[in-house]
């Protein structure tokens, strides 16, 4: 019997979502809070680290949220999500429980196959660090495939530090530099206090050999990798995750153009010699 | 190449109606061409016509009774194929949580009558959009399966008219069921048909027509060449693409920023533009759905990410949907997303003209190279 993949089911009705039920709710930050989520009807395609679905909320609409991990019996979806519109306001009211819409895997994955044998930086800016999350995971699970690793992370407030649990539990580890700065910060916090780009300014990397990733504000990704490209890292390794306005994440409402491309389709993974240029361009 | 009289126009329509088409086509309402139900010749813009020029749109008499003697209007046959408005799915609350619903698409075959060749070609951009990949539009899909399509090479070209740059027409090059040449002499008016699809020449086999003889196809290739001389607009797209690569952080934008009203008019009118947006709505029952509907990159919440629109001036969003049609649409579908239909340069309130910002760019360009 022929059995139709979930690309060809997908294809069939893209634009409908897939029923999802909460299983766990767990608050990150005070806007900030994660979903787990597992398939009541068929489950869609394995999201793979930087890919992002579609989730919808009864009645209110439907946004694109990164993957940021997997359940533990790994078909279940995690996804960390920030309070900044309508939809993620009546998402942060769901409890266990609750169903959910989602649509996906939609995107580029990022390229970890590409960078085994390299030096690996990454360079997460807030909720940022949750897209580059699994990715940081994978290669920590296949340490020996890899050159030297570091994570770059950086908050606008020590209160704002996502995921710091896992962040200590990484930089325990004598394999992986973990360092963390935040923007402004109280006289009780001891720690680093200045952009994240400062962050990368460090010798712990062949730069010609060098893969980064960066993920966070569009500033940031790009002060990011003009420190990284001033360091001789090339461009062609250096990859950023785009954020634009997406409504359809399957190439034809038009929202997410940018340049030649859409980066529901095209990204959100980008090199940077793919989009330098466009990063320079003022609303674009 | 067959003959159908004027006077059996109407045959033809008749004859599509039993195969079970609904008729679409031109109709004179509010002041204007529009496209919508047709019964029959009656219905259709007999002696009309339409002047047009940038900004400007008015309805006239002939001083003849051409069926199709007139260019095309603010409606595209877009919205039969991608409408305005439609549900994506319908929701319902169940005990422990929701079940979610597709719509059925209408089911009407639709035959359009009097397709221009730009339109055609907008047609087949819009397949390219929605049908090519990797996610198909199942609605548009379906919608497009069902059509029959009558095309009308023109035998007069508008005001706003390029589509000779463009090299879409003014002649219909496949992608039709049946193609029309409408000829008036002095004391002649018919039609030379040409069939495009087995659908089509299944038609024109029930209605028996007579051949065109060889004075009647000149006529009819006279028309379409005279169409052809009469361009009111050219566009240069020779190195444009590259072009438009160069200029995209240029002052030009500025410029037309300041006059554009960011109104979207352009975007709506266009045969190719595809953007669409979606709403959802709760009813007082508890039940939601979903509606998708035409958007346009010239509205303020188009580019809106958490934080606030990308494209906050208008400068940004003219230079979003100009280098989109004429240079991103290049990599993205792989030809050109304008067929030089005028339409955006007719119905823009301040008579914003595709043609004179890109040859107004070719001459920044030049300038900056110069310098």
């Amino acid at each position: 019997m022929h059995t139709p993949t979930v690309e060809a089911a997908a294809a069939l009705e893209p634009l409908l979502p897939q029923r999802y039920r909460v299983t766990r709710r767990c608050q990150e930050l005070a806007d900030t809070f994660s979903l787990e989520l597992a398939p009541v009807d068929s489950p869609l395609a394995c999201c793979g680290p930087g890919q992002f679905n579609m989730l919808y909320v009864y009645g209110v609409g439907e946004v694109p949220i990164s993957l940021s991990g997997h359940s533990q019996d790994g078909v279940g979806l995690i996804h960390t999500v920030r309070v900044v519109g309508p939809v993620t306001q009546a998402m942060s009211g769901l409890e266990a429980g609750d169903m959910v819409g989602v649509r996906g895997p939609f995107g580029a994955p990022w390229p970890l196959a590409e960078a085994e044998g390299r030096d690996l930086v990454f360079a997460a800016g807030g909720l940022g660090l949750a897209p580059l999350r699994l990715a940081i995971e994978h290669v920590l699970d296949n340490r020996g495939r890899f050159g030297s690793v570091c994570v770059a992370f950086g908050a606008r407030s020590p209160e704002l530090i996502l995921f710091r649990n896992i962040l200590e539990r990484w930089r325990a580890r004598f394999d992986v530099s973990v360092d963390v700065t935040v923007d402004c910060a109280g006289a009780d916090w001891a720690g680093k206090v200045g952009v994240v780009t400062r962050l990368l300014e460090r010798d712990d990397y062949e730069p010609v050999e060098t893969c980064a990733l960066i993920c966070g504000p569009e500033v940031m990704m790009r002060y990011s990798a003009k420190t990284l490209l001033d360091r001789g890292v090339p461009a062609a390794q250096i990859f950023l995750s785009m954020e634009r306005s997406m409504k359809c994440a399957v190439g034809y409402c038009g929202h997410c153009q940018f340049g030649p491309g859409f980066v529901c389709k095209d990204g959100p993974v980008y090199s940077h010699a793919d989009i330098g240029r466009l990063l320079e361009l003022s609303e674009f | 190449m067959k003959r159908l009289g004027r006077a059996e126009f109407d045959r033809l329509l008749n004859a599509l109606t039993e195969v079970g088409y609904e008729l679409i086509g031109p109709v004179m309402r509010d002041g204007a061409i529009l496209y919508d139900s047709i019964a029959g010749v009656r219905d259709l813009p007999v002696g009309w016509t339409d002047a047009q020029e940038a900004g400007q749109y008015r309805i006239q008499r002939r001083d003849d009774q051409a069926l199709f003697g007139y260019v095309v209007g603010p409606h595209s046959w877009k919205r039969f194929l991608f409408p305005p408005n439609q549900t994506v799915f319908s929701a319902r609350r169940t005990d422990d949580g929701f079940v979610l619903e597709t719509p059925p698409v209408d089911g009407v075959r639709r035959a359009l009558i009097g397709v221009r060749a730009c339109e055609l070609e907008a047609i087949r951009i819009q397949d390219r959009v929605f049908l090519e990949g990797p996610y198909l539009d199942t609605a548009y899909q379906q919608r497009r399966a069902m059509l029959f399509v009558v095309a009308v090479n023109c035998g007069q070209a508008g005001g706003t008219c390029f589509c000779a740059s463009m090299k879409t027409g003014p002649k219909a090059h496949g992608g039709y069921d049946l193609a029309l040449t409408e000829v008036l002499d002095a004391d002649e008016h018919y039609f030379t048909v040409d069939a495009g699809s087995p659908a089509g020449k299944e038609v024109l086999d029930r209605l028996d027509l007579p051949e065109a003889s060889g004075a009647e196809c000149d006529a009819a290739a006279a028309a379409v060449a005279r169409a052809e001389s009469q361009m009111g607009r050219s566009l240069d797209t020779d190195g444009l693409k590259p072009l438009l690569d160069r200029v995209l952080d240029g002052r030009h934008w500025e410029a037309v920023g300041q006059r554009c009203l960011s109104c979207a008019n352009c975007t709506l009118v266009c045969p190719t533009c595809f953007c669409s947006t979606v709403e959802d709505i709760t009813e007082l029952d508890g039940g939601a759905r979903r509606e998708r509907r035409w958007d346009s990159c010239f509205d303020g919440e188009f580019s809106y990410v958490a934080g606030g629109s990308i494209r906050q001036s208008t400068a940004s969003r003219y230079r979003q949907w100009l280098t989109h049609k004429l240079s991103s649409w290049h990599d993205q579908f792989g030809s050109s997303g304008c067929v030089g239909c005028g339409r955006c340069i007719t119905w823009c309130p301040v008579g914003i003209d595709i043609t004179q910002e890109a040859a107004a760019l070719r001459v920044a360009d030049a300038a900056e190279h110069d310098g």
